[in-house]
């Protein structure tokens, strides 16, 4: 109790000392939070993907094409439930600086396959009976402006010239980490576009999404699948959703790493800053320690009291950086919207901003403790005047 | 390791007030230190009362410090982030005492010292003569038997320096504790009723009773 009352009170005694430390601890916070969320959000989609579809694509590489003839293979290779397909689109609306993902699926099965994907039911059969119909995420939508029955127009980046669309849908994701920024049309309506001016091109796509009956066996069934096309004039490759999101990311994995390193250095970097505050204002209470030791407090005391100053510094600058991590995050995400369509910060960030604040409390404090408990009184008290 | 006192035996009387005089670094403050238990002779043995205090552990010592020694420093060694009644009150933290009590006890003691005026205010806020009032108050409040001052005047003035001496003075007389008390300001060793000399780690033979 009256150990309690001495290290709140220490803890803000020099009052300068402690403001400062207490803000470099919520700066360290917030950027160690914002950090870990761009990580959590960079791996948000591999998150998202479900564990009972697979994802099969050209075995040569992404951007060579198979014939959509191999639907009906597909679905009969054994543990298959749905097939659907699509294509990467590519195209920009306006200006290139627009950037969303925008592909063609074949509408009835892909929307039966993502069920995190939420349409109502009258937009959702507006969709599907107009050969020209878009369906746009809700951020993306209110991004634009864009409302049901407004006409968008995308240039094609692979398929030459502008296509338009009808926008008859607005899909709502099933959770907060589902990407709304996604926009999808027929495939069917880019295949008769692609007959007009590259004939040979037509009836092709990009990749197939299947949906297994066990997800505890995809893997064999992707073999299966593959198998069935082995030395055909296009060999496949299948692999569940997750590798395949993975596979994408590859690459900018190793920034991710960085950055993910560089969080733990942010951590590091303040952990000696109030190692530093510790070992200052511990060295200043020298002549305290001897003196509540003489008095005859002991070591278990005097440990209260520095992990307990430590501690209080330490958790107060935390709180105000975990109180700061939630509206810049949203402001980080508005800005960042195109490259994390989901940038929210998760529960195990939180736990990892509580657990990095013990952590520093706890070296900060062990060294000056030690030295306090160490010292003879004789000689701590020595140290007055 | 250089040795600083050598071949001392002495005794000192209960209810005693001994002034410990001496040049700086005559080894004045170790060995009242050692006698009040909060440093470790290499050799010979100490009793206070009928404990020898040089076998204890350091959790007894602690508490026979506690229960047994109250003392007096040259910089009052207040905690500064307590006001002077929660200062004076710190010891009886190891106690039993309730909430109450303690604070009453502490009040009290307070009283004695003739600050329950200045009972909230910090160290800070308070003369040099003050604090070293509130530290009397905190020595005496535990009741104990040995009272150990060092230089308890050193830093103050004449008249602040003439107040706490009369303190003590009062301590021994009305109330019957052992003082020992380390100075080298004659006019304080001069309220003492035994006077020590200490020279070069040496205890002269010369204790005498004070002709005042
Ligand atoms: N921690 C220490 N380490 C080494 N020597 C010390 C230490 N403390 C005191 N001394 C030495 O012990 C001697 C006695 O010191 P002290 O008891 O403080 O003397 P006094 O109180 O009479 O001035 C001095 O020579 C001093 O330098
Ligand atoms: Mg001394």
């Amino acid at each position: 109790m009256m150990l309690t009352k001495i290290l709140f009170r220490n803890a803000f005694h020099n009052k300068l000392r402690s403001s400062l430390t207490i803000l470099g601890i919520a700066v360290a916070i917030l950027a160690f939070g914002l950090l870990r969320t761009v990580v959590s959000s960079f791996y948000a989609g591999v998150e998202a993907a479900s564990a009972s579809r697979l994802v099969t694509r050209n075995a040569i590489s992404i951007i060579f094409p198979l014939p959509i003839a191999y639907t009906e293979k597909i679905r009969q290779v054994e543990g298959v439930k749905l097939v659907s397909y699509g294509n990467w689109f590519g195209g920009v609306y306006i200006d290139e600086k627009n950037f969303f993902p925008n592909f063609c699926i074949e509408p009835h099965s892909y929307f039966a396959l993502y069920p995190e994907f939420v349409l109502n039911d009258a937009q959702k059969k507006a969709f599907l009976t107009d050969r020209k119909g878009a369906v746009a995420g809700r951020k993306l939508a209110a991004k634009y402006g864009w409302r049901i029955g407004d006409t968008i127009t995308l240039k094609g980046t692979i398929y030459p010239g502008n296509w338009d669309f009808v926008l008859r849908a607005i899909y709502k994701g099933r959770d907060n980490t589902i990407d709304e920024t996604q926009f999808f049309f027929h495939w069917a309506y880019l295949n008769e576009g692609i007959k007009k001016i590259w004939p040979r091109y037509a009836e092709q796509v990009g990749f197939f999404m299947i949906g297994v009956n066990r997800p505890d066996v995809a893997a064999d069934t992707a073999v299966m699948i593959d198998q069935r096309f082995k030395n055909s004039l296009a060999e496949t490759l299948t692999e569940t959703e997750k590798a395949f999101n993975l596979g994408f990311l590859a690459m900018a994995e190793a920034i991710v790493t960085a950055i993910q390193m560089v969080s733990f250095v942010v951590i590091f970097i303040i952990l000696a800053v109030v190692a530093n505050t510790m070992a200052m204002t511990t060295r200043e209470r020298t002549g305290d320690y001897a003196i509540l030791k003489t008095l005859g407090f002991g070591a278990k005391d005097i440990t209260i009291l520095i992990f307990g100053e430590a501690l209080v510094i330490t958790l107060t600058g935390a709180a105000i950086g975990m109180v700061l991590t939630f509206p810049t995050s949203r402001i980080f995400g508005s800005q960042l919207a195109t490259y994390f369509p989901v940038f929210l910060v998760s529960t195990e960030t939180i736990y990892m901003d509580i657990a990095a604040a013990f952590c520093i409390a706890f070296f900060a404090a062990i060294i000056p403790t030690r030295h306090a408990i160490r010292i003879r009184i004789a000689d701590g008290l020595r140290r007055i005047g | 390791m250089v040795p600083v006192l050598y071949d001392i035996t002495f005794d000192i009387a209960e209810g005693e007030f001994l002034a410990l005089m001496g040049p700086s670094g005559s080894g004045k403050t170790t060995l009242l230190n050692l006698i009040a238990g909060i440093d470790k002779a290499d050799k010979g043995s100490i009793h206070v009362g009928d404990v020898d205090i040089t076998t204890l552990s350091e959790t007894e010592l602690a508490a026979w410090r506690a229960n047994s020694v109250g003392f007096i420093f040259q910089f009052y060694n207040l905690i500064p982030v307590l006001r002077a009644v929660e200062n004076v009150e710190l010891p009886l933290h190891l106690t039993t005492l309730s909430t109450r009590s303690r604070r009453e006890h502490a009040e009290r003691a307070l009283a004695m010292v003739g600050l329950d005026h200045r009972m909230d205010h910090y160290p800070g806020e308070m003369s040099g003569g003050e604090q070293q009032r509130v530290a009397i108050a905190r020595a005496i409040v535990t009741d104990p038997t040995i009272l150990v001052a060092d230089e308890p005047t050193g830093d103050l003035d004449r008249v602040s320096a003439e107040e706490i001496l009369s303190m003590m003075e009062r301590l021994n007389r009305d109330m019957g504790k052992t003082i020992i008390m380390v100075t080298h300001d004659p006019r304080a060793a001069a309220r003492a009723g035994v006077l020590r000399h200490l020279d070069k780690g040496y205890l002269n033979d010369d204790a005498h009773q004070n002709p005042l």
